[in-house]
């Protein structure tokens, strides 16, 4: 009996294998699938659980990590040494004040203001000093965006039509504008000079590296004059005109050939916007001299802010005019701050006390939880298993 | 199909008649009728020409074009595509446009490749040769060329051309036989029938002789339905009528088997087909988890509209200050500064949008229907659900529902050939009384079956005799068996079986096959079929021949079929076999009521019986049934309904014969399966037409009904006695009273409900009465609410949609599951959420209809358990994960606008906007989606329980979600405002250079990108090799593209902005610290909750997590505790069966073996029984044949 259906369901496979070669519903029939781990879902694994048990001694360890490196970092940071003033000028008693308000576009000697400060503790290694702006939206997407990275790259013809990002800046009457775009027309250019009044009376300028301010791959790379061999700037650059801001052309920005054009680190620099509106950027850095001296020595400095004249004529701005009166870099009509910074680095960067804070509490918390699952292992996780094996 | 309805409505339109309206006339060998016939309207018909392609050369691109941004997915790309191109847009158009271009071109490349073998397949089925007759020879044409009318030679093994009237066949009878494998999937051999007029036309020149014209109706996608009519003209006589049905038309996609050749005529063609018009696609089902994934999606997109709203207004609020706006360093140009302050504010909204449109993960719905698609081969790559005896494994119809499989709440299955086998075996049958019960013979081989008392030998002559020889007269005429003549290479091995040359028989119902056979081996040998005699081989070897005048088929309505036949002595006789409720109310006299007393212990015994009755026809009473079956049968409209008529006209005043009893064998493993489900929190319904009794016998072996199963009726036995409504309120009022109780004690009693279909139709009949109680359907409901097991008898196939329809759309919305393995399961197929197919013995239907295939019930354990808990898991994961890493994403840059004057300013490079979702973040969630196992597939099987914990959409709940996002939102909260204060104003560099803000980004971008991947890796809990490779191989790819995006001055770019930022970032010690430390912050709150929630509350799956981990790999430890549970379900009645069959089977076999079976037994018990089972089979085919019942045998 069962036998003799067992004949008809084989006559049903033979001959429906047989129809299925030709019929399109071939694929209704498949061969045994293939007895392999990947198929059968099979494969071997590491199966992992994360109980309190196995998550314990993890907590421990980066409790153990975090806390020490935490502390290191704390150290590290309190070690910085880290000066800042601020010279906006905006308060009467500020000696910049003359400077921000009086100074008339007429003059033709730039106008300087000297600010005295003292440094409690001598300043050992290289010295690095920065300008710092606050509400300064260098990360605003229309200024962002306002830049010509391949004019920057000294391709000659993006030199001469430079992008339509650059608008407004793009074009000056019928010239176009090398650098073009709203970053590198508002540039900083206030000069800092740095003074050290001796006990003794005599005033020691103290010397600043303009160098080494820039990436190296910016300065090398991503940043360079148009007409690689022809040296002459002057002639690289002829057909164009200096932004509207600026005082002078882009190829005098320096007398050094090497930190000329493009290429100048101050321009670069400022050419990274920064992230946030208040930021900072590397000014200059003071190479440490001799190994008995400190670079910075203890005692009275005098910063020297030297305003430059954005521009000669900048009338071809009417809002610029009506509020603009100031030659220095304008950062009162949105409210803004100038410092100076001094600070040394370590090899964790600047003063930075944040990161070690942060350590120590994250390894902390750790440790605590760690403690606080150690409980709760002890109190549930025997139980579990007992309720396993009774279950 | 719209072409052709829209054929159909303009030919219907055109021919104008309102007669004939719905039929078409061929004109075979396209001869004109005599001019004295009707004139008919000419219609037009297409040529034979098959076009499966969905498109042309020329409208390819628009077409698919249109087609593909038809969805949802694909057009927010676009707008936002097209958003970026027309305004000024903080990120580039490339960063959708690109993922957009490469998802449109991907599809587009591979339907278009699939179309190209669709026009390629298309071609050789158009150009493929056909033999046509014209002018009385066969030539050789191409298949589109055919047209209606055309008469057409189709040989052995070709396939049919189109839909062919059957004309004449090279056998002498006028049949053929035919297999529709490609069509219905059906491989058995089905008989056609030429036209009787016709078919001894044998030669070409004979057929084109014929002078014939084909009324039939317009073409209509039912295979099994066919009206038609044809009119034959000879020598100007009136023109002879034949009706032509169903078994007259050869299906084009059929394919001629055991036939030389026939001719045939055209008379559907090309598109209009009854194949090409069922090719059209199921309606979509989609699956509760894509309903909660796009009720997320409209929470994301109101969080993203909220979000540019509120960025737009605060930045008009910011700027209202002219120095804010427009300070002296960043002006607008001229342009910008004439724009209407609305169109700037509306463009400003625009931008936001854009900027924070990838809070919205489109890249989810491709990675949605990867992780379906390919998922899916899981199922048919199942090795375990491959059934080696009809060589399938499990097919995926539609991979849409993969993770429903997970969220099952009813199943609903059919009896037979889902529960059961639908292996039928002949019991014992009652003649009038007496039992007779044929030789247990399989093999030879007498088996121990003691009480197999051969009562033919020792009968009674005289009037018991005759009595008797009707009986067994009726069975082996009345059935539509076949035989099927030897003529293959198993031939030799079935002419050896029972030393004779023998046939065997087929047929659609198995039950008829098992008859023939009980009854061959009672001695009466049906042997054939042939020029309309059925011959029968009696018990004294005599042949006896009858001839066969019509058959009443059997239907599922009627529940009965006859035949009339007349004998050679010229008596007519019709003999009828059916269901007894069918039987008995025609019956007239027999002993109606021992038979009855009989069947229903049969039915209780789980048995399925039949009842036979016979009736003498005289002359005149034959000539007026035949009057009225041609009648019906020659009508063109009404058809079914008339024929109905007919046979209960012709089908009373029958004489009882006696009753057949037929077990069915539940399926291996069945009961095992249904108790797993109802562990798994299912509930197990089952729908069936079988009657009550027969049906709860199967239910208390298979497990569904228990002995501590409390039965409730609701039957129409019951309702006769009271009022259905009382009966129905008192059963409610039992089951909520037990529910109170069971609110105390945990192990409480539950209730099995047994309702019949002619109660439920009662029950779901919208009340007369108008007042309050009128409701019955919410009263049903709630008895079933407390049922674990339902037990629906007696159902008619709509009947049983119809249920599956009532739970659906009960208050809960309870996902729902049904299974089946006939045309009668495919109503409620289609209509539940999940139909499963059988493929089974009554064909293919099922399977073709439903949404998932499988060879055999035990594999939905599998099936829903395993796979449909993976699936669901997998698939939550990947929702709540996208949105999730999404969130991440896209936070940090809504928090920026604060940090930058509300100006779009994006915080990460374009390419990372780009390829964030695209490639630093997709395979390994893709991967994580397809391969993730949280507990293994053993524990799975071994603990059904597990499934509760994820039903009802557990894992995509709102708080699971708001979960998810929290945790998404804190992330980027730690993200961005970390970066922010360490960032803050210094220097991070031991040069002391500075950072700019792509830096900025681009270490935030780092940290998110590392989390999120840490994050999956934390909820990785199957870490194989290819997780591994995938996780950190795409932290790798991260790391690697930016050192090479950042490394190099791109020329194709505008800007260089990412120069050497990476390298920058990874040169400062700094970065490195606060990378590490906010990934660790990031990653902290979601390990906390994991360890606490698993130590304070765990789940049942963690439980099991934690035990698989404690007993690693050990089987010794882990099987007799899982032997010792399922022991306990079992009882112990059936142990004892299973030993009691492994004694026989050392009786019989007499082989050494069995010491060691029944050892093993012994020590194993049920539970191994199943591995054992390959071994017994080897024994020898008789010793399983009876060992198999055994564990299931009713208890």
């Amino acid at each position: 009996m069962a036998s003799s259906y067992k004949d008809e369901d084989g006559h049903i496979t033979v001959s429906g294998s047989g129809a299925a070669a030709g019929a399109g519903a071939g694929s209704l029939r498949s061969k045994k699938p293939e007895n392999t781990a990947f198929k059968q879902q099979r494969l071997p694994a590491w199966q992992p659980i994360l109980t309190a048990g196995t998550v314990l001694p993890a907590f421990f360890i980066i409790g153990l990590m975090f806390i020490p490196i935490g502390i290191g970092l704390y150290v590290t940071s309190n070690n910085i040494k880290e000066f800042e003033i601020d010279y906006t000028g905006v308060e009467m008693s500020s000696p910049c004040f003359t400077c921000a308000q009086n100074f008339s576009w007429n003059s033709t000697k730039p106008c300087t203001c000297s600010v005295p400060f003292h440094l409690d503790q001598p300043y050992e290694s290289n010295v690095f000093m920065y300008y710092g702006l606050s509400n300064f939206y260098q990360n605003h997407r229309r200024y962002v965006k306002s830049r010509d990275d391949s004019q920057l790259n000294g391709n000659e013809e993006s030199l001469r039509k430079p992008s339509k990002e650059c608008e407004p800046y793009a074009k000056h009457g019928n010239k176009p504008i090398a650098p073009c775009g709203a970053i590198a027309n508002s540039m900083f250019n206030d000069s800092l000079e740095l003074i050290y009044n001796d006990p003794n009376g005599t005033k020691v300028q103290i010397p600043l590296t303009a160098t080494g301010i820039a990436w190296w791959t910016d300065k090398h790379v991503k940043f360079r004059n148009p007409g690689a061999e022809n040296t002459n700037l002057t002639v690289v650059f002829q057909g164009t005109t200096q932004p509207v801001n600026w005082r002078r052309p882009v190829f005098q920005l320096d007398s050094d050939p090497d930190n000329n054009g493009f290429i100048n680190e101050d321009f670069i620099v400022w050419m990274r916007t920064a992230a946030l509106p208040t930021f900072r950027k590397l000014y200059r850095i003071i190479q440490r001299r001799s190994n008995v001296h400190p670079t910075l020595p203890r005692g009275n400095y005098t910063l020297e802010v030297v305003y430059s004249i954005l521009t000669e004529k900048p009338r071809w701005d009417p809002v610029f005019l009506l509020n603009e009166r100031n030659p220095d870099y304008p950062v009162r009509s949105f409210e803004g701050r100038k410092r100076m910074i001094l600070s040394t680095i370590s090899w964790m960067g600047g003063k930075n006390p944040f990161l070690g804070i942060a350590y120590v509490s994250v390894g902390s918390v750790c440790f605590l939880l760690g403690v606080l699952l150690l409980l709760i292992h002890h109190k549930y996780g025997n139980r579990n298993n007992a309720a396993e094996i009774s279950h | 199909m719209d072409f052709s309805l829209l054929r159909n409505i303009i030919s219907r339109y055109c021919a104008g008649e309102e007669n004939w309206v719905d039929s078409r006339t061929v004109y075979i060998g396209h001869k004109e009728p005599p001019p004295g016939a009707e004139a008919y309207i000419p219609q037009r018909y297409p040529d034979n020409r098959i076009v499966s392609s969905k498109y042309t050369f020329w409208n390819f691109i628009p077409k698919n074009l249109f087609e593909q941004f038809r969805r949802i997915a694909n057009f927010y790309f676009l707008v936002i595509f097209l958003v970026q191109l027309i305004i000024d847009t903080p990120t580039s158009p490339v960063t959708s446009g690109l993922p957009l271009f490469f998802v449109i071109t991907v599809t587009a490349i591979k339907q278009g490749y699939e179309d190209w073998l669709r026009h390629k397949a298309d071609c050789s089925i158009n150009e493929c040769p056909v033999d046509v007759v014209q002018q009385e020879k066969v030539v050789r044409t191409q298949s589109h060329k055919l047209r209606v009318g055309d008469v057409v030679m189709v040989r052995e093994d070709e396939t049919f051309p189109c839909d062919l009237i059957f004309l004449s066949s090279s056998r002498d009878d006028g049949t053929c036989y035919v297999t529709t494998t490609s069509l219905d999937g059906e491989s058995s051999h089905k008989t056609y029938y030429a036209v009787p007029d016709t078919m001894a036309f044998k030669t070409e020149q004979e057929v084109d002789s014929l002078h014939a014209t084909i009324e039939c109706e317009q073409p209509q996608p039912d295979l099994y339905k066919f009206v038609g009519r044809i009119n034959i003209y000879k020598d100007k006589e009136e023109p002879v009528s034949r009706t032509l049905g169903a078994e007259n038309l050869l299906l084009r996609g059929a394919t001629l088997k055991n036939t030389q050749h026939i001719y045939a005529v055209a008379v559907y063609t090309g598109m209009e087909t009854k194949m090409a018009l069922n090719y059209q696609s199921k309606s979509q089902k989609r699956s509760a988890v894509e309903k909660s994934m796009n009720a997320f999606l409209i929470v994301y997109l109101c969080i993203l509209i909220s979000k540019a709203v509120i960025n737009t207004v605060l930045k008009y609020a910011w700027q209202w200050s002219p120095d804010r706006d427009e300070p002296w360093y960043n002006h607008r140009t001229e342009n910008e500064r004439q724009r209407h302050v609305v169109i700037r504010a509306f463009t400003d909204f625009l931008a936001f949008m854009v900027l924070f449109n990838y809070i919205i993960p489109v890249s989810m719905y491709v990675t949605v229907e990867m992780q379906k698609f390919l998922g899916s081969y899981f199922i048919t790559w199942d090795e375990e659900m491959f059934d080696e005896e009809l060589g399938q494994g499990a097919q995926v119809n539609t991979s849409d529902l993969n993770e429903e499989l997970g969220q099952v709440e009813y199943v609903f299955t059919d009896k037979t050939g889902t529960l059961t086998e639908n292996n039928m075996e002949f019991i014992e049958c009652c003649v009038d009384g007496n039992v007779y019960i044929p030789h247990a013979i399989c093999n030879g081989q007498i088996l121990s079956a003691a009480s197999s008392i051969d009562m033919i030998d020792s009968s009674p002559g005289g009037y018991r005799r005759e009595y008797e020889d009707l009986f067994f007269r009726a069975l082996c005429l009345c059935h539509t068996v076949q035989v099927k003549e030897e003529e293959t290479v198993d031939g030799i091995k079935r002419g050896i079986h029972q030393g004779r040359p023998t046939s065997f028989y087929i047929s659609s119902s198995p039950d008829e096959v098992a008859l023939v056979e009980g009854m061959k081996r009672l001695g009466y040998t049906y042997l054939r079929l042939k020029d309309n005699y059925m011959e029968i081989l009696n018990k004294d070897d005599e042949i006896e021949r009858f001839e066969l005048l019509h058959v009443l088929n059997f239907d599922s309505v009627r529940r009965r079929m006859s035949v009339i036949v007349k004998s050679i002595s010229g008596e007519y006789l019709m003999f009828c076999k059916g269901a007894d409720s069918s039987i008995f109310p025609r019956v007239v006299s027999g002993k109606v009521e021992q038979v009855k007393t009989h069947v229903e212990q049969n039915a209780v015994e789980g048995l399925r019986t039949l009842c036979v009755a016979y009736r003498r026809l005289s002359e005149s009473e034959y000539q007026e049934a035949c009057h009225y079956l041609t009648e019906a049968k020659l009508a063109l409209q009404d058809r079914e309904q008339r024929l109905a008529q007919a046979y209960d006209v012709i089908e009373r005043d029958f004489v009882l014969l006696g009753a057949t009893a037929v077990e069915d064998r539940l399926q291996e493993k069945a009961a095992d399966t249904i108790e797993s489900l109802h562990k798994a929190g299912i509930k197990v319904w089952v729908l069936t037409g079988d009657k009550m009794e027969t049906a709860t016998a199967t239910c208390y072996a298979s497990k569904l009904f228990r002995r501590s199963t409390q039965i409730l009726e609701l039957t129409k036995k019951r309702t006769k006695e009271q009022s259905l409504h009382d009966v129905l309120f008192e059963l409610s009022r039992t089951v909520l009273r037990q529910r109170s109780i069971s609110g105390l004690s945990v192990d409480c009693l539950d209730f099995g409900l047994i309702i019949d279909g002619a109660t439920l139709s009662a029950v779901l009949k919208p009340s007369q009465e108008v007042s309050g109680h009128g409701n019955y359907r919410e009263i049903f409901l709630e008895i079933c609410r407390n049922c674990s097991a339902v037990l629906c008898c007696r159902m008619a196939p709509l009947q049983k949609a119809q249920i599956v329809k009532l739970i659906k759309s009960s208050k809960e919305h309870p996902i729902t599951l049904a299974v089946g393995d006939g045309a009668n399961d495919v109503s409620m197929i289609l209509e539940a959420h999940v139909g499963i197919g059988i493929m089974g013995k009554e064909g293919r239907q099922a399977a073709r209809n439903s949404d998932y295939a499988i060879p055999k019930f035990k594999h939905l354990k599998k099936m829903l358990l395993v796979h449909g808990h993976y699936y669901y898991i997998r698939i939550a994961e990947l929702v709540q994960y996208f949105f999730y890493k999404n969130v991440c994403f896209i936070f940090p840059q809504f928090l920026y606008q604060f940090f930058c004057g509300f100006s779009q300013q994006p915080l990460y490079d374009t390419a990372y906007l780009t390829l964030y979702n695209i490639s630093f973040t997709s395979l390994p969630i893709l991967l994580y989606s397809l391969v993730e196992q949280h507990v293994t597939i053993d524990t799975l099987k071994r603990e059904p329980s597990l499934y509760r914990d994820i039903a009802k959409n557990s894992l995509l709940r709102w708080p699971v979600f708001l979960y998810w996002t929290c945790l998404g939102v804190f992330d980027a909260v730690i993200f961005f405002f970390g970066a922010y204060f360490l960032f803050d104003n210094t220097t991070f560099t031991s040069n002391g250079q500075m950072f700019g803000n792509w830096t900025f980004g681009t270490l935030i971008f780092t940290v998110l990108v590392f989390t999120v991947t840490l994050k999956l890796a934390l909820d990785t809990r199957h870490w194989t090799w290819i997780n591994h490779f995938v996780i950190w191989g795409s932290l790798l790819f991260y790391v690697i593209f930016s050192l090479l995006w950042g490394g190099i001055i791109w020329p194709f770019l505008n800007y260089q902005r990412m120069y050497y930022v990476f390298m920058q970032m990874l040169s400062s010690g700094p970065a490195w610290l606060s990378i590490i430390l906010l990934i660790t912050v990031s990653l902290l709150p979601d390990v906390i909750k994991k360890v606490l929630c698993r130590a304070i509350c765990p789940t049942a799956t963690e439980r099991a997590q934690v035990s698989q981990k404690l007993l690693p790999g050990s089987v010794a430890e882990v099987t007799p505790l899982s032997f010792r549970r399922s022991y306990k379900g079992r009882s112990t009645d059936s142990t004892l069966l299973h030993l009691g069959a492994a004694e026989t089977l050392s009786l019989h076999s007499c082989s050494p073996l069995p010491q060691k079976l029944l050892a093993h037994l012994a020590e194993g018990g049920g539970s191994d029984l199943t591995s054992l089972s390959p071994y017994m089979l080897r024994l020898s085919g008789a010793g399983v044949a009876y060992y198999a019942p055994g564990p299931e045998t009713p208890v």
